[in-house]
């Protein structure tokens, strides 16, 4: 298990990083390298160039301006306990309890996450919920990717050889409103084997406002706009809800593989989403 | 006298190296010149190969040599794994060709070998070895293999059927037609593999010169490696030194012989220079032996009251594609049975069959945790079909303290007759009752239920016959400089060892810890050992390190008698030197006691000695094996939306004899646990249909992990051996033996209003969902 030989790049500015971007073929770029490295390790790619955007630190900066701006760089530890994100993305500290081990989150981060676009990984589903834009740059151009495109397919975002991932926007809900963020795997820390997380608004016992994202039991995270759709402009009771949400579970294309069988994830799911649901309404309730 | 140390909570010497990082492990040694070795392992899980071209791999820049089948030295002895433990009753054996000939017959099986000047070229060379597979049928799942019209797993079997063993006592068919009740159950069982934090590892030095070859492996069982090597390639052990480094773990499967120890010998010969070969985690996947699964199908008898009268059934245990480590696995599957219990009339039979997937053997505990399970998982279900309370059960058929030593009937593999030395089962039972509050819990449960939430308690007693002999050796000498070296052929993978060894010396010899040596796992050091494995480590090594320290603590008074004129009852040994009883200002240390019988100072021994030098050998060996025991219990709850189980609480009641040092068993008990809750709820080795290995890496593989172990209470009695002199018992698996019946019997417990039985472990959320949604599973 050692990587195929490549050569390696340390660039210390993003303009350095775009160039070398331009001019090298077949580039990994290196960022927390918790999936990177052992992917290299066990030769599942051997890129010709691996570029290491570590030491940019423009890269690594939160800030908030109507939008919350996330550095890519910023590392998943920083989210975890940033005031920022504390006060405009709670979910997205609440989610970030289910990614990993404090060891990895002290190296991984939120642009490796969604460049990386792991079917169960939990800080896509964050972005897609708050439909997230995605600041991408070029040597020769910088161009906003809006979330709900980002995806194209089984851990390939819509992102291209000579471009780097250099910021996501984030739009906060106005208050009130609540969240819930319910995901399950085997052992703390594992990928999850699903996850949901729910952003709702209730009026006079309403559900106004909805937003789902689900991983781990698909190709790709997504939103649940089929659910959201039932549920939407519905009272909300949790014993109809159980119900409302039947259809949409069955629309689903769960991956179905020899460790974990699609008619459990649908099982899971479905009671991961009530409770994500029942967990948003009573934060609703509460505010 | 100084400080009591046998029984004390001594700290490690080992681990102020340890926790630095400053070991010295397989791949820390760095010879100059060495060579690295890596393996092209075959991609299918049964073909027929050709290999079409080397050329490339040998040409690329960096490599020094390609070793295939054919150009294997024809100066070998066999160019086929020889046979590790042949028995008569091995119906058909089969080893691998060090590298596969013409037929390959698992995904992982090493075809190639190449060296290179690093391992990244050597890796990048194996990608360059063209072979050509013609598929065969792989047969994966073990019944279907054991069925006589099955496709053959190797094309020169005549069936897959390795071996067939039973045990059997008393009158089982009589039993069965007196008895007043009978049940059948059947479950499966999967052990997952060895998981060691080091992988395996062997570095080979040939020293032209000398004609000699060291070998560092990371191994258990370094005399067994230069036995099998030796033979192999036709040197003799004399010119074979096999060295164990500092190893990190080993659980059973590092106790075998593999053919990467001929081939890295083998390599470094050749090539008259250092290789090194680090096995690296997907190869432990896919070529370190596991232990994998077992069906059990079996039938019991027993008598209203909840008595056990007799017990009967078949066990389908899977070898995997070879038999490389004899039929340890199964005879230690067969021979605890029936554990802690007093069932008179017993008759089990196992067939190990041949299958294409990684070899199986023995991993901590090797069959005895199958065996027990069966027992824990007996007495549940006849205490469920008799509406009997499984503790009440258990108290009703365990071995009473009046009934030892009990001998159960079954045999040890030496023919002799299993005798239970001492214990308190009974005893044990009702203080893990007290611990975990049994009886609270039930009322606790009867709540919980009211409100939708799923709690389970359950139990396991077992039993471990550990200590098996005939001897580990020990030499204690006194050096001129007063420190004192322990060799020993014992081998240590982290136990401890080496702390133990020292504090029975030191109480002998009244000298601190710091003064005393151990010198082990080399067999350059010491001429014999076996190595750790069976929880033997501490019983043979106690009792032979104190009666070495005896002998020299003798020898020192003998002489301090002659040296000082005074006799030997009015001496005594403190504080390093002999000294006397009434005058302690008059004394000889032991310094320059071994300094008078060192050959250089002396001219000639003082009269009355025959031997040289202030030291001693022991083989001790133990009359019986000594049983060690304890009863569990496992407290869960089970969220049956999700299928999660969380484990709230573990309490453990122990006995292993005399202990040597609480702190030591401790460590090994919790991590022991652990490795069986593992076991129960998360390693699983899986294969598709075609053979190929699902889980060759730790996202996949489960592992326990500490965020999901729940506190483990450890309480001790200690019943004394009356089998050695110490009084020891083995420690090293009796965490993990009952902890799967504890698990599983809990889990099934929590279960109790869904009315299900769990027939397979690991227990996935699937399965627990299954088991809600009331779709019944029956082991396959």
């Amino acid at each position: 298990m050692k990587a195929s030989a490549f050569s390696y790049h340390k660039p210390i500015s993003l303009e350095d990083a775009l160039s070398l971007l331009e001019s090298e073929e077949e580039v990994k770029i290196l960022a927390g390298g918790q999936s990177l490295m052992p992917m290299l390790n066990m030769r599942f790619v051997q890129p010709e160039a691996v570029i290491d955007v570590n030491e940019i630190e423009e890269l690594a900066t939160i800030s908030f301006n109507d939008n919350v701006e996330i550095g890519a760089l910023t590392r998943q530890k920083t989210l975890g306990t940033h005031s920022i994100i504390k006060q405009h993305l709670p979910i997205m500290q609440e989610a970030l309890k289910w990614v990993g081990h404090f060891q990895t989150q002290s190296r991984g981060t939120i642009g490796g996450s969604l460049c990386h676009l792991d079917p169960a990984s939990e800080l896509p589903m964050i972005a897609l919920l708050y439909d997230a834009e995605l600041e991408v740059a070029s040597k020769s151009a910088t161009r906003i990717i809006p979330m709900k495109e980002w995806a194209l397919a089984y851990m390939m975002p819509s992102i291209a050889p000579e471009e780097l991932l250099t910021k996501i926007l984030i739009k906060p809900w106005g208050m009130p409103y609540g969240y819930g963020f319910q995901e399950f795997a085997r052992r703390h820390g594992d990928f999850a084997i699903a996850a949901v997380g729910c952003l709702l608004k209730l009026q006079d016992g309403v559900i106004s406002e909805i937003a789902i994202s689900i991983g781990g039991v698909e190709d790709v995270p997504r939103r649940f706009i089929e659910c959201e759709d039932v549920l939407r402009g519905s009272k909300y009771d949790i014993e109809e809800v159980k119900k409302q949400i039947i259809g949409p579970l069955d629309q689903i294309n769960y991956i179905d593989d020899s460790l974990v069988t699609g008619s459990y994830r649908q099982k899971l799911l479905k009671g991961l989403l009530v409770r994500s649901i029942e967990q948003a309404a009573s934060r609703a309730n509460s505010l | 006298m100084g400080v009591r140390q046998i029984g004390a909570r001594v700290h490690r010497v080992e681990d102020d190296n340890l926790i630095r990082g400053e070991g010295k492990y397989l791949d820390d040694i760095q010879l100059p010149n060495m060579g690295y070795a890596a393996f092209l392992r075959s991609s299918m899980a049964h073909a027929k190969i050709s290999i079409t071209d080397t050329e490339a791999a040998r040409t690329l820049d960096g490599v020094q040599a390609v070793f295939t089948y054919d150009t294997l030295p024809s100066s070998l002895v066999s160019k086929t794994q020889l046979e590790t433990y042949p028995a008569p009753i091995i119906k058909q054996s089969m080893c691998p060709e060090l590298l596969a000939n013409d037929e390959v017959a698992h995904v992982g099986q090493a075809i190639a070998m190449v060296i290179a000047n690093t391992r990244h070229v050597a890796e990048d060379a194996c990608e360059l070895i063209q072979v050509e597979y013609t598929p065969l049928t792989p047969v994966v799942d073990v019944i279907k293999a054991a069925k006589s019209d099955s496709q053959l797993t190797h094309s020169s079997l005549k069936d897959n059927i390795a071996a067939s063993i039973e045990t059997k006592f008393g009158d089982v068919e009589t039993a069965f037609e007196e008895c007043e009740d009978s049940i059948e159950l059947s479950f499966k069982q999967h052990r997952g593999g060895c998981h060691s934090m080091e992988c395996r590892g062997v570095l080979g030095d040939w020293q032209q010169q000398l004609g000699e070859l060291t070998l560092y492996s990371s191994t258990q069982c370094p005399y067994l490696v230069r036995r099998m090597v030796s033979r192999q390639l036709g040197c003799p052990e004399s010119s074979i030194r096999v060295i164990a480094p500092d190893v990190g773990g080993g659980f059973g499967p590092k106790a075998g012989y593999y053919p990467e120890e001929a081939l890295i010998a083998i390599a470094s010969k050749e090539l008259r220079k250092p290789v090194k070969w680090t096995e690296d985690r997907r190869e432990h996947f896919i070529s370190t032996n596991q232990q994998r699964d077992q069906i059990w199908k079996l039938e019991v008898a027993f008598k209203k009251n909840g008595e056990i009268t007799a017990l009967k059934g078949h066990v389908t245990l899977d070898s995997g594609a070879f038999l490389n480590y004899g039929l340890l696995l199964s005879a230690t599957t067969l021979m605890p049975l029936p554990g802690p219990y007093k069932i008179k009339n017993l008759h089990v039979t196992l067939d190990a069959v041949y299958t294409n997937t990684v070899s199986t053997s023995p991993v901590r505990g090797a069959g005895r945790p199958n065996a027990a399970y069966a027992m824990d998982r007996v007495i549940d279900a006849v205490a469920r079909h008799l509406s009997i309370d499984p503790a009440e059960m258990r108290q009703i058929n365990l071995v009473k303290n009046e009934d030892f030593p009990y001998q159960p009937g079954s045999k040890h593999r030496n023919g002799s007759m299993m005798t239970y030395d001492s214990g308190d089962y009974t005893g044990m039972l009702a203080m893990v009752k007290e611990m975990a509050d049994y009886d609270g819990f039930r009322k606790e449960q009867q709540e919980a239920r009211a409100r939708g939430k799923y709690l389970g308690i359950g139990l396991a007693c077992f039993i471990e016959d550990t200590g098996m002999g005939p001897y580990e050796g020990v030499n204690v000498r006194v050096d001129v400089t007063g420190n004192i070296i322990a060799s020993t052929g014992a081998t240590s993978q982290g136990q401890g060892h080496a702390t133990v060894i020292a504090q029975v010396i030191a109480e002998n010899l009244d000298i601190d810890i710091s003064k005393i040596r151990v010198e082990a796992g080399d067999t350059g050091k010491f001429p014999h050992g076996i190595g750790a494995i069976g929880s033997r480590t501490g019983v043979n090594v106690g009792i032979s390190a104190n009666d070495a320290a005896i002998q020299v603590k003798n020898k020192a008074l003998k002489l301090a008698s002659i040296l000082l004129e005074k006799p030997e009852d009015e001496l005594e040994l403190s504080d390093g030197a002999v000294r006397a009883r009434s005058d302690s200002n008059q004394f000889i240390t032991l310094a320059d006691l071994a300094l008078q019988l060192s050959p250089a100072v002396a001219g000639k021994l003082p009269e009355g000695f025959e031997t040289a030098g202030l030291e001693a050998v022991s083989y001790q060996t133990t009359d019986y094996m000594p049983h060690s025991s304890g009863a569990n219990i496992a407290k869960v709850e089970v969220d049956v939306v999700t299928g999660g189980i969380k484990i709230l609480d573990y309490y453990v009641v122990h006995d292993c004899g005399r202990i040597l040092n609480p702190m030591i068993v401790d460590g090994q008990i919790i991590g022991g646990v652990v490795h069986g809750i593992g076991n129960a709820m998360f390693e699983q080795m899986v294969y598709d249909d075609s053979g190929n290995p699902m889980t060759t890496n730790y996202g996949d593989y489960l592992l326990p992990l500490a965020s999901e172990m729940p506190e483990i209470h450890v309480a001790h009695i200690e019943t004394p051996s009356p089998a050695n002199p110490m009084g020891l018992k083995g420690a090293g698996e009796g965490g993990t033996i009952p902890a799967i019946g504890a698990m599983i019997n809990a889990i099934e417990d929590a279960l109790t209003p869904f009315d299900a039985y769990i027939a397979k472990y690991p227990v996935t959320p699937e399965y627990i969902l299954e088991l809600v949604d009331g779709e019944k599973m029956a082991a396959e």
